[in-house]
């Protein structure tokens, strides 16, 4: 029942949320809402070591919300905007899939059990909606990566 | 009478389809309902033998549409104790809304440059604008809307616990010029006492107004008897099609009020400079109007007149009593709303806890039953309930006690995936 959906990944995550706290030394912070459901999260982005990202989030709503949030915090933690940039990238294009692509397991990591959501387009937006945010944040932060951010600079 | 929920369903042919690979159970009907053939062949014989623009030409086919078009405002006026100058189509009960919220926003802009208009319809700060906190947001932001323009004030009755009408906390006062009240709250299912909220609304000087898009289409209903002045509700919540909303205005206050749309058909007489308006409902049917929409309408009406509306209340009032009872035998699901059938329409919220209602809906839908999850339309409700958003079961004339037992059903196995349902609980599903 609703397997492909709700993964044991998804269902682990929502349960036991990683990632769910404020960042004092922010850069920026963004928050978005889905209006038709009520989901909210806010996603803060600051100045890790070595060029990495520091994210965090808090936030309310579905199990694929909130699952995708803590996924998405636990995916780019350490990682540089570059990277963060094309894994952003990577998960929009699994959500527009409509089920039909393999998401690389070496590249997306957890988030491939999101997979099934793509299948599902009333719930699409649960999942991208902390990757939005973290997108927003993290533009507003001024740390983006040329080669890719571009376009949205624009 | 009991009706006979399978020749009715019948009817239906959607309700033959299957969904997600398992016969679908729809329990959606406050959102929408579904059509029956009749409806639908009624909106295809209006194309295929009279089709034409309404209200204009001398042509025969453009007499036999205007007379389909003003018959069906006869029989959709009937069914609610109205005549029909006191009827106006519009695409939808929000834009009915609309309409009268606008004469309030247009009078007073024609008021502050001193033209004259009727001085109901003048709205000056210190002013206020009644609603309650259960409206949806079709009876609310429009007068939010208005508030902003003319400097009135929005007021509103507050809810109590068991998710009536809080009347202790009535603001209509002396300067109050407008209440607009939902009959049956789409989200909380409770019927209000609009009588007598209609009659303070006037013992205080002010028009009163009812959103009865929750109500024409599941019980009895005389507009006159509520002594509302206006109303509205909409045409696909009461198995007629989507794109037609009904108005029902007093016609002295309907021709008292200035246009809404303007443009073709709304006119008396046209200049360069200016022109004068025909009288009501014409007045706020600028453009060609939805005249096969409406004909199914009447059509749906006429099916609904069939099988009585005291029996589709009667029906309903059973099922949601039993709906009621069995939801409140499972652990860890509440209703949001009145927990008994009184005064109660169909409309059931409720959540369970350790899941949101997205997944709690989501995993309903799996086994074939469709429901409403989100916050209705009626967010400032969730907010007093402390809730996020809701499930909502609406069920209508089609619907069984075995839909109500498939919806209890896909209630628990969505606790057993989420492992919310208490030990002691959990049954073989």
């Amino acid at each position: 029942m609703s397997d492909d959906l709700y993964q044991e990944i998804i269902l682990d995550h929502y349960k036991n949320p990683r990632g769910v706290h404020s960042l004092d030394h922010a850069l920026a912070e963004s928050h978005q809402v889905n209006p038709t459901c009520g989901d909210e999260v806010t996603v803060w982005v600051g100045e890790g070591d070595n060029g990495s990202l520091d994210v965090a989030y808090v936030g309310q709503g579905c199990s694929i919300s909130q699952a995708s949030a803590s996924v998405m915090s636990e995916l780019v933690a350490g990682k540089d905007a570059a990277t963060v940039s094309k894994l952003e990238d990577a998960f929009m294009e699994l959500m527009q899939s409509k089920g039909n692509l393999q998401p690389d397991e070496d590249v997306l990591e957890d988030a491939i059990a999101f997979a099934g959501v793509s299948k599902y387009p009333a719930r699409i937006k649960c999942a991208l909606i902390s990757w939005m945010a973290l997108k927003d944040a993290r533009i507003k932060a001024g740390l983006t990566d040329h080669a890719s951010d571009i376009d949205e600079e624009n | 009478m009991a009706l006979n929920v399978d020749e009715i369903r019948s009817d239906f042919p959607i309700l033959k389809r299957d969904v997600r690979g398992v016969p679908l159970v729809y329990l959606d009907s406050g959102a929408t309902s579904q059509k029956p053939s009749v409806v639908l062949d009624a909106e295809r014989a209006f194309y295929e033998t009279s089709n034409a623009a309404v209200h204009r030409g001398a042509h025969a086919l453009a007499e036999e549409a205007t007379d389909a078009y003003e018959s069906a405002r006869e029989v959709i006026a009937g069914f609610v104790g109205a005549s029909s100058d006191e009827i106006v189509f519009t695409k939808n009960a929000t834009e009915a809304i609309n309409l009268v919220a606008y004469a309030f926003s247009n009078a007073t802009d024609k008021h502050r440059q001193g033209i004259e208009v009727d001085p109901r319809f003048v709205l000056r700060p210190g002013d206020n604008i009644v609603v309650t906190e259960m409206e949806h947001h079709a009876n609310l932001i429009p007068w939010q809307e208005v508030c902003a323009k003319t400097g009135a004030t929005l007021k509103w009755f507050g809810i109590t616990a068991d998710g009536r009408l809080d009347m202790e906390s009535n603001p209509i006062d002396q300067n109050t010029k407008i209440v607009s009240v939902v009959h049956q709250s789409n989200i909380l299912g409770t019927i209000n006492p609009i009588e007598d909220i209609m009659r303070m609304a006037h013992s205080a000087g002010a028009l009163g107004f009812v959103d009865m898009c929750q109500s024409v289409p599941h019980m009895p209903v005389d507009v006159h008897a509520t002594g509302a002045d206006f109303a509205a509700w909409s045409g696909h919540k009461m198995l007629g099609p989507t794109g037609i909303g009904l108005l029902w205005g007093k016609s002295e206050l309907l021709n008292a009020m200035p246009p809404f749309l303007s443009g073709g058909s709304m006119i008396e007489m046209v200049n360069m400079d200016h022109s004068t308006y025909a009288p009501a409902p014409q007045r706020f049917e600028a453009g060609v109007p939805m005249v096969a929409q409406a004909v199914a309408l009447a059509t749906a009406v006429g099916y609904l007149e069939q099988i009585g509306m005291d029996n589709v209340a009667e029906h309903e009032h059973e099922l949601t009593e039993y709906l009621l009872n069995r939801l409140q035998e499972l652990p860890g699901v509440h209703i949001i709303g009145p927990p008994n059938a009184i005064d109660r329409g169909s409309a059931v919220s409720f959540v369970v806890d350790g899941m949101h209602p997205h997944d709690v809906g989501h995993i309903m839908d799996s086994r074939g039953v469709a429901v409403r999850v989100g916050h209705h339309c009626a967010w400032p409700t969730c907010r007093r309930f402390d809730v996020p958003a809701t499930t909502r079961i609406t069920p209508y004339l089609y619907n069984s006690r075995a839909d109500m037992d498939a919806a209890v059903e896909a209630i628990v196995a969505a606790q057993e995936f989420f492992g919310v349902l208490p030990e002691s609980e959990k049954v073989g599903l």
